[in-house]
């Protein structure tokens, strides 16, 4: 029986494209979390519940508790291939169950297999409409691996793309604690400190890495539900530069507050045809700034700076916006308002943070 | 594990009912009891699911006490039962629990801080939604006031923090099977709190938040900047919160006691009083700036109440203690009124050109617009 994607699965992937099936991930962040047991579980109390479940691949080593679950499933045998073995993608779409289980998705498929790694041999069964559930270890995702190798060490060569992980439709963490906290000795305790440092870096990413996916999704259903709505945890940070900015110090309290909230940043400048030849080179070594600090700018354009801004911010989804505070005298203010009072005013549902500004 | 040390906190942290943390929770009990820890259940919420109260057999449960009020009987974890009983861990379900009137103390973490100081290792559960710095986020995505919550120090104190995750759909799956609920709370979740956009942002909420937890227990990295010798270790930030009467002051101090938390920043709140007491404050005015005031305290905020008039106070008591940054409500909108009214909030905005000042809103636009009312 097939299960196309249908209005009542709700959230879908944002690149699903024309595809037709359906694709849920384990993601663990470390070998020995319990992935495979947990997936394999699954996949027993689907076949329990009387669904069509096949098992396409596992892992060399089967844990223990896993094998147990594994018993009394349907099993596709991998194909041999030259030196390797490979997931038997015809075989699996010839059958076509229900759901189909397969377990480590890095995997580099030997020379001659119709396709280069696991993660396509999956992509092709989800293509032929297949529901999927897959498992990854969050050290094998491309565009980690420097940060991966950065703290375990290894560099690792079989990997699955971002973009591959972010168009599943279903992403679930696998987050057992490294090492277990309680049940620790004194001597075994240095031992395992480094280890456990490692561990807990890994756990990290992985678990910024599903939110990620989650604040996708979430965008996504949102947007095709037409909700105006702003739902989602992240925070997004939107600094607006002018000649006069504190640059620096703006750009580093974002940086600070966007890597820990892992959050997102942007700086605009809105531009202002008229400003001097003077404030203009002063611009643009501040934008200067910000771009060597590894920071996307934008430019924006509008007449009305206020206006721009609030513009962008909402179209973004922006939760905070940095301005540097207003030049004009208080007694001007008090009598007819400034930029900044009226940025507070327009900027309902974002926090706004004001920065003194340079020689004040 | 010796008779002073403090015990260890372990937390299965949730995003909504039926993800599975009380499960996840016995399924650990059971792995420490094979090993040969002395573990028992000092509370335990079956929910009346099947598979949960399964998981809780071969475990040792300290029977509950009784608790009559107002004419029924409750049902509370017997702590005294569970400090004679002494075992090396316990199992205390629903940290967030509020315990029946006239008990020792109002909250079960609480009593779960008792357990701690005697030395008892404590496995617990919580969900998102009850931790006390996101109350307003939580309010805006799932439309409910939480009122059990926990202060975030509890969570920041634990030795681990694990997410029990389970995809939306699959936990919307088991409530529709009866497997979370009865029929009828169950046709009720659905319609209300168990909405799908509602289930993944809480979801994202718990999973950025468990990030962020981790992210806090891992040292300094071996050969990066902060493991660096020479030079002189960085000043701490300071944040300053301004305390008015505003009710919208509560989300302040939460937005910045959250922000305070991430940055590693010492957290003051202020508030400036003529004769620098709360005498002056009259009624309701009074109620609030108390109200306030404990508030952040619970929090563990450093409260000041400064004696002088208006933002000049703040400012000036701001510079002097180094605070780089002032947290405040959103000023009174119309311009045409600022000459008329007093607003302490703007006067800060225009007088404070020197420091950093944040202005806290509602994240749902839509809530700012009824102003006085809100809540």
């Amino acid at each position: 029986m097939r299960e196309p994607v249908s209005e009542e699965d709700g959230l879908k992937a944002i690149s699903s494209g024309n595809r037709r099936g359906y694709l849920k991930i384990f993601l663990g962040y470390a070998s020995g979390v319990g992935k495979s047991f947990r997936m394999l579980d699954e996949a027993r109390r689907r076949h329990l519940r009387g669904q069509d479940v096949l098992v396409g691949a596992t892992q060399p080593r089967i844990p223990p508790e896993a094998k147990l679950a594994l018993q009394a499933l349907e099993v596709v045998p991998l194909k041999a291939v030259g030196e390797g073995v490979v997931v038997d993608v015809e075989a699996v779409i010839g059958r076509h169950p229900e759901v189909c289980f397969i377990d480590g998705l890095a995997y580099e498929n030997p020379p001659g297999a119709r396709n280069k790694s696991r993660w396509e041999d999956v992509q092709e069964l989800v293509q032929a409409g297949i529901k999927v559930v897959a498992s990854v270890n969050i050290q094998y995702i491309t565009e980690l691996s420097e940060q991966i190798e950065a703290i375990t060490g290894k560099h690792v060569t079989q990997t699955v793309p971002i973009s591959f992980i972010r168009s599943a439709d279903e992403i679930e963490v696998v987050d057992a604690p490294p090492l277990d906290a309680l049940a620790r000795t004194q001597a075994e305790q240095s031992g395992f400190d480094e280890r456990r440092q490692q561990l807990l870096r890994l756990r990290e990413l992985a678990l910024v890495l599903a939110a990620d996916v989650v604040d996708h999704q979430l965008a996504s259903y949102l947007e095709a539900h037409g909700v105006k709505q702003q739902l989602g945890a992240q925070e997004r940070i939107v600094v607006c530069l002018t000649a006069d900015s504190k640059a620096e110090e703006m750009i580093a309290t974002a940086q600070l507050i966007a890597q820990r909230f892992y959050g997102e940043l942007v700086v605009v400048n809105v531009d202002q045809p008229e400003i001097s030849s003077v404030e203009r080179a002063v611009l643009d070594g501040k934008l200067r700034l910000a771009r060597a600090a590894g920071v996307p700018v934008e430019i924006l354009q509008g007449r009305d700076p206020v206006e721009t801004l609030m513009a962008f911010a909402r179209a973004r989804g922006m939760t905070q916006v940095f301005v540097g505070h207003s030049r004009s005298s208080r007694f001007w203010s008090r009598l007819f308002g400034n930029p900044v009072d009226r940025l507070v005013r327009l900027s309902r549902g974002m926090d706004v943070r004001i920065f003194p500004n340079d020689h004040d | 594990m010796t008779e002073h040390t403090r015990g260890k906190l372990k937390i299965f942290m949730g995003y909504a009912a039926g993800v599975g943390k009380t499960y996840k929770m016995l399924e650990e009990a059971h792995t420490l009891r094979a090993r040969g820890i002395d573990i028992a259940i000092g509370y335990f919420e079956p929910h009346g699911r099947a598979d949960t109260i399964a998981k809780a057999e071969g475990l040792e449960v300290i029977p509950r006490k009784k608790v009559a009020y107002r004419g029924k009987m409750f049902e509370e974890m017997d702590l005294e039962a569970v400090l004679r009983r002494r075992p090396e861990v316990c199992v205390v379900d629903e940290l967030p629990h509020t315990n029946v009137p006239g008990s020792a103390r109002s909250k079960r973490w609480e009593d779960v801080m008792v357990l701690l100081d005697a030395g008892i290792d404590i496995l617990s559960t919580m969900n998102i939604q009850h931790l006390e710095s996101l109350n307003d986020q939580v309010r805006h995505i799932a439309s409910v006031t939480v009122r059990e919550t926990v202060p975030d120090w509890i969570i920041q104190k634990a030795d681990e923090v694990v997410m029990v995750d389970l995809t939306p759909r699959a936990l919307l799956h088991r409530l529709q099977r009866g497997v979370v609920y009865g029929p009828e709370q169950a046709q009720r979740a659905l319609q209300s709190f168990f909405r799908e956009p509602t289930l993944v942002a809480l979801r994202e909420l718990a999973l950025r938040e468990a990030a962020h937890e981790v992210g806090q227990r891992i040292g300094p990295i071996a050969g990066g900047p902060e493991s660096k010798e020479g030079g002189p270790p960085r000043a701490k930030r300071k944040i300053l919160v301004h305390l008015t009467t505003d009710p919208k002051t509560a989300m302040v101090i939460r937005r910045a006691k959250r922000v305070s938390d991430f940055l590693e920043a010492d957290c003051y709140a202020v508030t400036v009083q003529p004769a620098g007491d709360l005498d002056t404050l009259e009624g309701e005015a009074r109620e609030t700036m108390e109200k306030h005031l404990n508030f952040a305290r619970n929090l563990h905020i450093e409260t000041r109440i400064l004696k002088g008039q208006g933002a000049a106070a703040v400012v000036e008591f701001a510079r002097q203690n180094g605070v780089s940054q002032i947290f405040v409500t959103r000023p009174r909108s119309r311009i045409w009124l600022r000459f008329m009214i007093h607003d302490p909030v703007q006067e800060i905005i225009d007088e404070a050109k020197d420091l950093q000042i944040v202005i806290v809103s509602d994240r749902d636009p839509t809530v700012g617009y009824r102003y006085s009312g809100a809540n």
